[in-house]
């Protein structure tokens, strides 16, 4: 396919080295074109089918694999936190109505006991009052007696002073009647 | 396509001859050109990621095996959505023209690189390759019956030839359709930006030619990925009529 023009080597190219039409349409270079073509096609059709496609195709395989496990993994372990945390509530529940139990029988029997004591305190107050009742009515009647004493005295004394002269027994009398009245 | 235009000169299309690799001479089959190296360093790239990137097999990824990870599940579900379970076993074919659209666009973007996916000889094997094995596939699982796919029933009886020719023209379309959308995407966006570098020799428009070389820079990396996203999809749908030939 020697041209005239020296330094061309092909039809498709001028003897400046630049392109006569376009060197698509070359079909001298078809064949040669074609066959690295093919055979770039083969290589890389087999490059890809024997290793790489397999070995992406186990990888991501193998991925989600391994996400599925791992979502099942993470369902188990909240279930478990779920039941963790239910337990725990379980727990502090029974934990505060035992606590509720204890604090109900402290105070019934805090006040059985104040009870008790109040009982026997009110019982020793009303001795201690009764006592007393009984002493004041003796210091009373003893008062009494000691006034009755004291006004008959005085009377007589009074009546002699005055220059009578009374018999103790109307003096007697006579403050007698006075002090009921 | 030289063009001399008061001093600036255009190669725009010198970027896509194929020369050969070790001194010169004529190209023949097996010859090791430009072509052979870029479509070397993809399918290397190719197996930096995907063979090595992943060779670790983490089940917490790092960064290369994370990006491999995500073409990987981003084509499988492309697949799975489009064809349905029982395209997944041609997953490893639909993977491999994705990844290595993906990588020789990307690799073509590159400065002073060769872009092997710009030429319609690649992109036409890639094209009539997805078509023959697709037809050879509806014929294969469904025999006589892939031909419904060209029969469209619920149509109006007296619709049907017609539809029927209009469906077989644009089945045999669909491979010229499918390559010449990547060549001419690539050879477009590559050759535009050639155009926008050439300006930049007239001191005037320099920083203009520059800022729309970094815009058209930008669009082509978009079109890189949409490109290969695009040819795969529609890989996909091809193969979806010749599993489910029924309208």
């Amino acid at each position: 396919m020697a041209t005239e023009t020296t330094g061309a080597v092909s039809s498709c190219v001028g003897s400046d080295g630049s392109a006569i039409g376009m060197p698509q349409l070359c079909f001298e270079w078809f064949p040669n074109q074609i066959f690295w073509l093919v055979l770039t096609l083969v290589v890389i059709f087999l490059v890809l089918s024997r290793i790489a496609l397999p070995r992406i195709a186990a990888v991501l395989a193998e991925r989600s694999g391994t996400i599925t496990n791992d979502i099942a993994a993470a369902e188990m372990l909240k279930n478990k936190a779920g039941e963790a945390e239910e337990a725990y509530n379980k727990a502090l529940s029974d934990a505060r109505a035992e606590a509720q139990n204890i604090v109900a029988s402290a105070k019934a029997d805090i006040q059985a006991d104040l009870d008790v004591a109040i009982a026997k305190a009110d019982a020793e107050i009303a001795a201690k009052a009764a006592e007393s009742e009984k002493a004041i009515a003796e210091i009373r009647a003893g008062a009494l007696a000691s006034v009755e004493e004291v006004a008959k005295d005085t009377a007589a004394e009074i009546v002699s002073a005055l220059g009578g002269k009374a018999s103790t027994k109307d003096v007697s009398a006579a403050v007698a009647a006075r002090m009921k009245g | 396509m030289a063009e001399e235009k008061g001093g600036l000169v255009f190669h725009p299309m010198d970027q896509f001859i194929i020369k050969p690799l070790f001194g010169d001479g004529p190209i023949g089959m097996f010859t090791v050109t430009n072509m052979t190296l870029w479509l070397a360093l993809a399918a290397i790239c190719v197996i930096g990621l995907l063979v090595i990137g992943t060779s670790r097999r983490a089940v917490i990824p790092g960064r290369a095996q994370s990006i491999a990870e995500m073409m990987y599940g981003f084509v499988y579900k492309m697949v799975e959505d489009v064809t349905g379970k029982d395209g997944i076993k041609y997953f490893p074919y639909i993977f491999t023209l994705f990844i290595f659209i993906l990588f020789s666009n990307f690799l073509a973007l590159i400065p002073m690189s060769f872009s092997p996916t710009s030429h319609i000889a690649v992109t036409a094997i890639l094209g009539f390759g997805v078509f023959f094995t697709v037809t050879a596939i509806g014929f294969i699982k469904n025999g006589a019956g892939f031909l419904g796919l060209f029969w469209v029933s619920s149509a109006p009886l007296a619709l049907r030839p017609v539809l029927a020719l209009i469906e077989v023209i644009s089945y045999f379309v669909r491979p010229v359709s499918h390559s010449i959308r990547l060549a001419g995407n690539v050879m477009a966006g590559h050759t535009v930006l050639k155009v926008f570098a050439g300006f930049a020799a007239l001191t005037a428009v320099a920083p203009l030619s520059i800022l729309g070389v970094v815009a058209i820079y930008g669009l082509e990396v978009l079109v890189s990925a949409i490109q290969a996203y695009v040819f795969t999809i529609l890989t996909c749908v091809y193969l979806k009529d010749a599993l489910h030939p029924s309208h």
